[in-house]
């Protein structure tokens, strides 16, 4: 353990003046990777523009294929917002250490993630400028929404996931506001006082803090999946064979832990690389992470496996079609998801060199999330190509315009990360420095002892760092 | 009386509108696509966009072809939507543009239609069509637009309602003479122009009417029953090799 032991020399100034080293004065770079970014965006927007101009046929969606990119976006964003929830609710419940310095990129990874995925479903309708009518407002016709419509509950469970996960990272971020207030100047100084809420950092500031802290986080696990199982029920609520399936809540929400944890490796690699915080995220994080990351993967294989083995042995005409089918004219999308999600993944994950080395790890979350975003085309596109009744079957081709505002989409991402990490710490510092202490040792005679004890250190077990 | 005779209220209704195509009647000329068109304004995309999937019918002709060359017949299938009773598209929709009416049509509303486009996922038979771009009607069509009927736009669904602005007119014909709708009076435009009479429309919940009658018939059968839908539309079946030969 002689590599994770270099912090504890480091005071706290030094260990503030490391964590909040994104928020140093920005460079040429950064202002050329934001003008990139921006400028995709823009485009993006464009191509939005154009779609609303023309009318829906600018995307590649036809008679049999009603949902096309924009769906398959919208739930492969949703799934990657999972990440923070998972990372930083249950770690933080189970009490393991080592989350501390990964948790506020991954709740931040979730709120950017839910606002992009909550944009698509509005790309994705006719009529865009009619959204109102979604929304339970008085009318002279005395006409609600239709609560029957697995669509709104989405609209109610994304909404309330971005207040939810919002409010989750604001208040994990108090102290840090604090710190980060006492550390600024000008107008930084300003909006910083307004954001830290009068945070003084007192006894009772602490306990209250502790105790919300665990109560958002069992508040927000609930939700998190209530998020993805509605969001399996857009599909799994309705006839279309192949989409009308009991198992598909459970399986989504697996499947979005899945890419949501590969996405938290991915970010991190990043963020390690880009504001070096390779004294704080060691090889260690990425080893936990990696054992997350199979044990999601094992659950998510056997879930696919146990799709794919009831139809197969009901072998259910219609059912069946549409897996031959998908077997058939994608059968190279279907092998590069069972190589990324399973076939190399769980292998690969097995052995601790390959998690602890950051590029291995890095390949494998890629590989994952990749294979999810297939995972989620498959369940979509050709599940609708092939129904009921086959005089109309038919297959779907992207255009330029989801291309772009898919491209639009993740460039979006990355521009709010990184405004994000310019304007606030992307590491908890708070957490970190917990842990510092927490894991802070003293030389009493010939032994070294642990300064702080808690209750699961008992029994000669140190915990996990 | 049959037991739909009510609607979502309980109230009694004298009209449930309802359909049989006689399939071995059906010749698959295509004469009630066109019929459809004309009477409801349903735009025309062109040979490249329909072939992309994005041909806008009310009601289509599905054409099988049944045994192995030479011994080769085409089998003809005239598929409109078929109101179903207990409709797929209805529950799904966010906005209550697809509703069910007292008289057992799907009826669509167009100005309350966001376009999720998720009834026409929903939709067993693929029979809603969606307005992709907006609508365009090549000279000479549009100068014989239908005055009764809406020109949907872009971004919003559509789909067969038996010809509703016809059912009204009557209704109101009736209404004003103080007598039910004599069986027969309504004609959808498809079962107006179909050459063979293959198609009969009339109220289901007369017993006297020939829909009803027709409907008991032992070559009767519904599209993909066993989903549940309880469509309105009632198909007899073709004579098959079985019959015909």
């Amino acid at each position: 353990m002689s590599d994770d032991r270099d912090l504890v020399s480091k005071d706290t100034k030094t260990i503030q003046q490391e964590l909040t080293s994104s928020m140093n004065p920005p460079t040429w770079k950064w202002f050329l990777l934001v003008g990139f970014l921006g400028l995709i965006v823009i485009w993006g927007g464009i191509a939005w523009g154009y779609q609303i101009k023309v009318g829906m046929g600018a995307a590649g969606i036809n008679l049999p294929v009603m949902w096309g990119f924009y769906i398959v976006s919208f739930v492969f964003w949703v799934g990657l917002s999972h990440s923070g929830t998972m990372v930083s609710a249950i770690l933080r419940l189970a009490k393991a250490n080592w989350r501390r310095p990964i948790l506020r990129g991954a709740e931040a990874l979730t709120v950017f993630t839910i606002l992009v995925a909550g944009t698509f479903p509005m790309i994705h309708l006719g009529r865009p400028w009619k959204l109102l009518y979604f929304l339970p407002i008085p009318n002279q016709r005395g006409l609600w929404p239709n609560f029957r419509s697995p669509l709104l509950w989405d609209i109610i469970a994304i909404t309330t996931y971005i207040i939810g996960s919002s409010l989750f990272l604001y208040l994990g971020m108090l102290p840090d506001l604090a710190i980060v207030r006492d550390r600024s100047s000008g107008w930084r100084k300003q909006l910083y006082s307004v954001l830290a809420m009068g945070w003084r950092g007192s006894a009772h500031e602490w306990r209250v803090f502790a105790k919300a802290s665990t109560l958002m986080a069992v508040l927000i696990i609930p939700v998190a999946v209530s998020v993805h199982s509605i969001v399996s029920w857009d599909f799994a609520m309705t006839l279309v064979p192949g989409w009308h399936s009991t198992i598909f809540a459970p399986y989504f929400v697996i499947g979005a832990i899945f890419s949501g944890v590969a996405a938290v490796i991915t970010v991190m690699v990043v963020i390690r690389k880009a504001f070096h915080l390779e004294a704080y995220l060691r090889p260690i994080h990425f080893d936990n992470m990696g054992k997350i990351l199979l044990v999601v993967s094992l659950l998510w294989t056997y879930f696919y496996f146990s799709e794919v083995l009831t139809t197969w042995y009901g072998h259910k005409p219609i059912e069946w079609e549409v897996f031959t089918f998908i077997a058939e004219r994608y059968w190279y999308l279907l092998g590069l998801m069972v190589l990324g999600n399973s076939c190399i993944t769980i292998p690969a994950l097995c052995f601790k060199k390959v998690r602890r080395s950051i590029p291995a790890i890095l390949i494998i979350s890629l590989f994952v999330n990749v294979g999810m975003f297939i995972e989620r085309f498959l369940i979509v596109v050709p599940t609708l190509s092939h129904r009921n009744v086959p005089f109309i079957w038919g297959v779907y081709h992207p255009t330029w315009v989801e291309i772009s505002i898919m491209a639009a989409a993740f460039a979006g991402f990355a521009l709010l990360y990184t405004l994000f990490s310019k304007f606030f710490p992307i590491v908890s510092i708070n957490d970190v420095m917990e842990g510092e202490i927490l894991r802070s040792k003293t030389q009493l005679g010939r032994t070294t002892l642990n300064t702080h004890i808690t209750e699961e250190q008992q029994d000669g077990n140190p915990g996990t760092f | 009386m049959s037991m739909k005779d009510t609607d979502n209220k309980g109230h009694t209704v004298k009209y449930k509108w309802g359909m049989i195509i006689d399939l071995d009647r059906c010749t698959g000329c295509g004469a009630c696509v066109v019929a459809c068109h004309a009477e409801n304004n349903v735009p025309f995309v062109g040979k490249k966009k329909s072939g992309y999937g994005r041909a806008m019918h009310w009601i289509r002709i599905e054409r099988y072809w049944e045994g192995e060359y030479p011994n080769v017949r085409a089998r003809f299938i005239p598929l409109l939507c078929q109101q179903c009773n207990n409709a797929p598209c209805e529950p799904v929709c966010p906005v209550y543009a697809s509703y069910h009416n007292a008289e057992g049509l799907n009826a669509q509303v167009y100005n309350r239609c966001v376009g999720t486009r998720y009834c026409a996922n929903n939709c067993p038979y693929s029979v809603r069509v969606f307005n992709f771009f907006e609508p365009s009607f090549p000279d000479p069509l549009n100068q014989q637009l239908n005055p009764d009927v809406t020109v949907r736009s872009k971004g919003v669904m559509e789909k067969c309602t038996f010809c509703i602005q016809r059912i009204r007119r009557d209704k109101e014909a009736a209404k004003q003479e103080r007598r039910v709708i004599r069986d027969g009076e309504i004609q959808p435009a498809c079962a107006q122009t179909c050459p063979p009479e293959a198609m009969v429309f009339g109220n289901m919940a007369d017993p006297e009417s020939r829909v009803f009658r027709l409907s008991r018939s032992t070559r009767r059968f519904r599209l993909i029953e066993d989903l549940g839908t309880d469509p309105s539309v009632i198909y007899l079946k073709g004579g098959g090799h079985e019959h015909v030969r």
